[in-house]
């Protein structure tokens, strides 16, 4: 009488280890975990000692990557500079991912007035470009990495939010949810035991690629003067340092360059190997 | 929004036309529903204006006894699994009375109707969507004993061990998902869950509609027998005469959201009084190729529940329209004891 059917992490797994970009994408992932993780390891040299024998000295066997205009190493300082960005990464999408849950969810589960104007206040959030409003709010406030990753946070939770209420508005029709219902469950069982962890596949997806988003910004700001602040390293900070001078010491600013490309791209092919695998009939 | 388009409903004066309410002793009835509408809004336009309604429910009153099984019949779309949502109170209804065990549960609120859900239970008519893909087949059937507060938790898993030995199915698959079960080991599955808190009523809609005709009659004679020993009442939606015909005591058939005939099962089938029953009567296969009999086809589909034709509502496809047919929307009527019907031929 059993039928012989795949668990859905079995199924989930069959899809994603067929797609070699989401695989590569992964690995990339991964590999910045690790090297963010075992910074005080890997790092040949202190991010903040200064060798002014050594100033803007190019890729040589001493400093695979070079060194930048104070003699600082340049490989070390990305290592360390890879924990700022996943830090902001991870933290900056998990306010928004919090924030989306909790409006998507208030929304989607309640319907009527309320619906309506969260998602008017979700549209005028949207149409206010985002890059600006941090820019102004990081003009007002110190810039200092919690701030940044706060700001990132509560100015990107709007995708999340319309992908909650959206799946709250279709699950609430699903059979079982109605049947809880007919059971007499309260809405807290109704959202966190049958709804919500159902409603989780598409925020999956939406926080990878959010994390690709939050990285972007943070260098962007940091590239800016607007981000991290020195001495402490970050991608961003580490191409501003090197613009003045990158017709004589191109390495500054290249090398950071390419980490963000490479992180970046790894999160985005990871997300929409995610998307592939866990929701196949959105593909086409 | 349903409050709301209640209201406005209301407002507009939309419940103007009504039919005579029939009038009977409800004392001993478990279930005793009269009048009961439920309109839909379809235009929800830029300005928030709702001008058009569909008449998902019009009017539609019956009882059910204690021990009893209704066969609720008729095509997609007339409004009987309308009907079941609202008798369980899993939408509000635009209006009319639905009373369970003598109580106006249109009348409770929230921690009442909570309440009232100990008695009152649905099963589902698509297996693979009424489980929670996520929970375990033992957390889904002990779930209406934590809600309802019943029993320690040791008691509880031996109540749900004893529910899936009760269904046929394996009590050691408790802590297996419901992925790893057939359609049909799942509608068992569907049918324990109903039968947790020991209800007094159970809505099936279309419970068997979406298995194997294989399975059918195993979970047809589960739902029976279920029935027998614990003295249910039960509602069993199909939208196939053929599929109530054994296991319901009495069976009434609804067309565009009204009861058009309703009579004892063996009366129904013997002596339809409507034409649009004996139109789906006409529609079942009989196994002996020598029987001959009328044709009656049911041409066209229903018509739109939004704008409903004046007259009886079956008129457009009914093979022996007369001209009277237009006058009036015929009430249902009773024609013989126990037996009504909608339909002045009849009458």
């Amino acid at each position: 009488m059993a039928t012989p059917q795949r668990t859905p992490f079995k199924q989930f797994w069959r899809r994603f280890k067929g797609n070699r970009p989401a695989i590569a994408g992964g690995l990339i992932v991964l590999s910045v975990f690790v090297i963010a993780l075992f910074a005080p390891v890997l790092s040949p040299y202190d991010p903040a000692t200064i060798d002014v024998e050594k100033i803007l000295t190019g890729p040589t066997q001493a400093h695979p990557l070079g060194t930048d205009e104070l003699g600082r190493d340049i490989l070390s300082r990305m290592i360390w500079g890879s924990r700022i960005s996943l830090m902001v990464g991870f933290v900056a999408v998990g306010i928004s991912i919090l924030i989306g849950i909790l409006i998507g969810a208030v929304a989607g589960y309640h319907g009527g007035w309320i619906d309506d104007v969260l998602m008017q206040f979700v549209d005028i959030m949207l149409s206010i470009p985002t890059f600006f409003l941090i820019l102004a709010v990081i003009a007002l406030v110190e810039p200092s990495i919690w701030n940044i990753m706060i700001v990132i946070g509560v100015t990107s939770w709007m995708g999340v939010a319309r992908l909650v209420r959206g799946q709250f508005l279709a699950l609430n029709e699903m059979d079982y949810v109605t049947a809880a219902r007919a059971l007499g469950a309260k809405d807290g069982r109704m959202i966190f035991f049958h709804i919500l962890p159902n409603a989780m596949s598409p925020v999956y997806v939406s926080a990878v690629l959010g994390v690709a988003g939050a990285i972007l910004i943070e260098s962007s700001l940091s590239f800016l003067g607007l981000g991290v602040q020195p001495p402490t390293p970050s991608w961003g900070s580490i191409i501003t340092g090197g613009k003045d001078t990158i017709e004589i010491a191109w390495w500054i600013s290249l090398f950071p360059g390419l980490a963000i490309l490479f992180t970046v791209l790894g999160y985005n092919l990871l997300g929409e190997g995610l998307q592939d695998a866990l929701n196949p009939r959105l593909k086409d | 929004m349903i409050e709301d388009a209640q209201d406005r409903g209301m407002d507009a004066g939309i419940l103007a036309r009504s039919d005579a309410a029939r009038d009977e002793p409800a004392e001993t009835a478990l279930l005793s529903v009269k009048n009961l509408k439920k309109y839909f809004p379809v235009r929800d336009g830029l300005f928030g204006q709702k001008n058009l309604w569909v008449h998902a429910v019009d009017g539609v009153s019956f009882e059910l006894q204690k021990g009893e099984i209704l066969g609720l019949v008729g095509e997609s779309g007339c409004g009987k699994s309308t009907t079941g949502r609202l008798i369980l109170r899993l939408l509000d209804p635009t209006s009319g009375e639905i009373r369970f065990m003598n109580e106006n549960i249109l009348k409770a609120d929230a921690r009442r109707m909570r309440a009232l859900r100990r008695e009152m239970q649905i099963i589902f008519q698509d297996p693979y969507a009424s489980l929670n893909p996520r929970m375990t087949i033992g957390a889904t059937l002990e779930e209406p004993l934590i809600i309802h507060r019943i029993g320690a938790r040791e008691e509880r898993r031996a109540r749900v061990r004893q529910l899936l030995e009760k269904v046929g199915l394996d009590p050691d698959g408790v802590n297996r998902y419901p992925h790893e079960f057939s359609g049909g080991q799942r509608q068992r599955i569907g049918v324990a869950r109903a039968l947790v808190l020991n209800p007094k009523l159970i809505v099936a809609d279309e419970p068997v509609s979406s298995l194997d005709v294989s399975i059918q009659a195993q979970v047809i004679n589960l739902l029976e027998d279920i029935q027998e020993e614990y003295a249910l009442s039960m509602i069993f939606i199909a939208h196939d005469l053929n599929m109530v015909r054994h296991i319901s005591d009495r069976v009434a058939v609804m067309y565009l959201g009204r009861i058009v005939e309703s009579a004892p099962a063996p009366d129904l089938y013997r002596r339809p009084l409507h034409p649009y029953t004996e139109a789906l009567l006409a529609a079942i296969p009989i196994a002996d190729p020598k029987t001959k009999r009328k044709r009656m086809l049911l041409e066209g589909d229903l018509p739109s529940p939004v704008n409903l034709p004046p007259g009886c509502r079956f008129y457009s496809r009914c093979q022996k329209r007369i001209p009277d047919c237009l006058k009036e929307d015929p009430p249902l009527v009773q024609i013989h004891p126990g037996h009504w019907a909608a339909c002045i031929l009849a009458a």
